[in-house]
């Protein structure tokens, strides 16, 4: 007896969604496939996902479906799969950087238009229309420039690289080390956090670096975890840091604790890594007008003068912990 | 007598971990005499002991628990960084929908964190146990899910612990001059003492693990031990994984205690315990672990090049090993003997009078060193 509403309920609300969806297909939508990384895998790419998903949605006239996965033979077969299914974009961003010609070959032959996003693809220019990438090498001189106009000489600065032979840890180191080259800085101590980026192993480089009595005025830790575990071993020895502090601060990536550790003048600047291209992939697709190559996004540097809200609830990926709050 | 004799075989068990802390300290030495310092900072004590202390806490939980996994069940258990990544989710939900944070919340939470984890050793330990599924093989589903359920709990974000009971937690109590962490690990090596002291634990996972036929002719269910090594296993992650998230001030599921298996099963093996299983110190482990993180501290304060550090700390682990390892020990005692055998011989030549004498106390060493 009790069964019999549910059952009609469940009937009623297959028959509203089939007919929704039969009403919306009606109007052209664009087909997109996107084949993307799991948000699972960091901050950046839960952002990243969650865009694409919000901009290619029925609302904004797209049918877009996508697949994450980590792994790059998965990726290829969902590439595939979308050229099957005939959509009219395929826009990617690869786990692994070689492996994609034949299926981006076989995607041209079927007019697919293929736009990648975030990561670069080794493969022949002409196997897709464009590709939108960050800058990692630019992020790096926005924040090696800030350095050398924020901080007084002698600089003197702890390097923290990620994970080692990544784009990211590669360009932003690049900036830096070619500025210690030219005699601008010091670098007195180069670690890494390890491959996870470790907020544990940064502490332990500071943590080296304050027992061998090495002297520093500036940390430069290339995500946000890593200058969090650099100021930890800052706290814990006793070393002021911050706006007011002896060593300056500088983390990547734009996570929201850290804008507002930058707001609360307990770090000194952030430089972000911006995760949503769907905008403006979004806008290439309904001009028409999609530009060949690559492009790279803007990025922006903010310090403790230049930060407001407004940035933080517009650019930054992950948890609000609030206005005001150091997250130590 | 027979109480002195058990004393030297325990003494010599730790031979393995206590020389190859010894070489590392002495190497620390060298690179500069000021190693064992400690000043007062804030309050606490800081220093590169307390650093090494501070941040081998969750490890040195691990390994304990990897010991008695690694004895009773003959395997390992790969997932206690997701298990610890899981429970600790658990827990900072706990305390992020409570509003007010005070030291009831945080406790509550700790224990509910603790049960997730019983939940999860109690999942890893039936397929052990139960379905006598290999323990490497079990723990892979965990440690390959693990970090995308501790994620969907997180909500799908890092959440921030920002509280002031979290940060003492994970730093310093005013007025107390001992990083928090480490006090925490000495009470919780002090509660396993207790446990292993006042019960049978030891004597049932060392005759699961000797022989587990043997062990169920005497009484003793191998399958209830392994099960029960599992959920202590489960325990001891999220107890970990609470230190390590209040010491991070964020829940980062994707970072979090990753990887942290290796370095548990290696303090598990550089504590001169058997990964085959079988008797088992909880001494050498605890030794094994700090040894791992004055290794991880010494090459940074050696200074290698980062992008070799990897290389240089397999390559310390393989010749600390080597130099410890009963084979090396035996030859080495050998040539010494040897050695001085030459020069009383040499000395007797000399002098001439002694020389009976002191070659035949050389042969007797001799001797004894085969």
């Amino acid at each position: 007896m009790k069964r019999l509403p549910k059952i009609g309920l469940l009937l009623a609300v297959i028959l509203v969604l089939s007919c929704g969806s039969a009403i919306v297909a009606a109007q052209e939508l664009i087909k997109v496939g996107i084949v993307n990384l799991p948000p699972e895998e960091s901050g950046y790419r839960q952002a990243n996902v969650e865009d694409m998903n919000e901009v290619f949605s029925r609302e904004n006239g797209y049918d877009g479906k996508q697949t994450n996965t980590a792994d790059n033979s998965e990726q290829i077969a969902a590439a595939r799969g979308y050229i099957r299914d005939g959509v009219d974009f395929l826009l990617i961003s690869a786990a692994n950087a070689s492996g994609w010609d034949d299926v981006l070959q076989s995607a041209k032959r079927a007019g697919v238009r293929v736009i990648l996003f975030d990561r670069a693809i080794d493969t022949d220019p002409s196997n897709y229309e464009a590709a939108l990438l960050s800058d990692m090498h630019y992020e790096g001189q926005l924040a090696t420039d800030w350095v050398l106009n924020n901080v007084p000489e002698p600089i003197n600065v702890i390097l923290i690289r990620g994970q080692l032979g990544s784009a990211a840890e590669i360009g932003r180191s690049a900036p830096l080390l070619k500025a210690a080259e030219e005699g601008k800085l010091n670098i007195v101590a180069d670690g890494t956090g390890g491959d996870t980026w470790s907020l544990e192993e940064a502490r332990k480089v500071v943590e080296a670096a304050i027992a061998a009595g090495k002297d520093f005025n500036v940390i430069y830790a290339q995500n946000d975890g890593m200058a969090q575990g650099a100021v930890q071993a800052l706290e814990a020895a006793g070393i002021s840091h911050g706006k007011d502090g002896k060593v300056k601060i500088i983390g990547f990536d734009f996570n929201r604790f850290a804008l507002r550790n930058v707001q609360a003048g307990y770090w000194d600047a952030d430089v972000q890594c911006n995760p949503r291209q769907a905008g403006q992939i979004d806008q290439w697709i309904k001009s028409g007008n999609i530009p060949q190559g690559i492009v790279y996004q803007e990025e922006l540097i903010l310090d403790t003068d230049t930060i407001t809200d407004e940035h933080i609830e517009k650019f930054g990926i992950n948890a609000d912990p609030g206005k005001g709050v150091i997250t130590r | 007598m027979p109480r002195l004799k058990t004393r030297v075989n325990n003494v010599s068990n730790l031979f393995l971990p206590l020389s190859v802390l010894v070489i590392l300290i002495i190497i620390n030495l060298i690179k500069g005499a000021d190693y064992f310092k400690i000043t007062m900072v804030n309050g606490a004590f800081y220093g590169n002991i307390p650093n090494i202390l501070f941040g081998a806490s969750e490890l040195v939980i691990l390994s304990i628990g990897m010991t008695f996994v690694t004895a009773a069940s003959r395997g390992q258990d790969i997932s206690i960084g997701e298990s610890g990544a899981i429970s600790s989710a658990i827990f900072v939900q706990y305390v992020l929908s409570s509003g007010n944070v005070t030291l009831w919340t945080i406790l509550v939470g700790f224990v509910i964190s603790c049960l997730a984890g019983i939940v999860i050793g109690a999942f890893n330990g039936t397929l052990v146990s139960f379905f006598n599924v290999q323990p490497m093989v079990a723990t892979l589903i965990l440690f390959l899910g693990g970090r995308s359920i501790a994620f969907i709990i997180d909500g799908k974000v890092s959440p921030i612990l920002a509280n002031e009971i979290s940060n003492r937690i994970g730093t310093v109590i005013p007025g107390v001059p001992i990083h928090t962490p480490i006090i925490l690990t000495v009470v919780f090596i002090a509660i396993v003492a207790v446990i292993l002291k006042t019960t049978n634990l030891r004597l049932y996972v060392e005759a699961v693990g000797v022989n587990p036929s043997a062990a169920r002719l005497n009484g003793i269910n191998p399958k209830k031990v392994i099960f029960l090594t599992f959920v202590l296993m489960g325990v001891f992650s999220a107890v970990a994984g609470f230190i390590a998230v209040n010491k991070a001030g964020r829940h980062d599921s994707v970072n979090l205690l990753k990887f942290i298996m290796m370095d548990a099963i290696l303090a598990v093996a550089l504590g001169g315990n058997s990964l085959s299983g079988g008797k088992f110190s909880i001494t050498g482990s605890i030794i094994g672990a700090y040894t791992i993180e004055v290794l991880n501290r010494t090459l940074l304060r050696l200074e290698v090049n980062p992008e070799a550090i990897k290389l240089f700390k397999a390559v310390f682990i393989i010749v600390l090993m080597i130099i410890a390892s009963p084979v090396v020990r035996v030859y080495a005692k050998k040539a010494l003997d040897k050695a001085k055998g030459i020069f009383s011989n040499y000395s007797a030549g000399q002098t001439g009078g002694l020389s009976n004498g002191a070659v035949s106390a050389a042969d007797t060493t001799g001797k004894r060193g085969e």
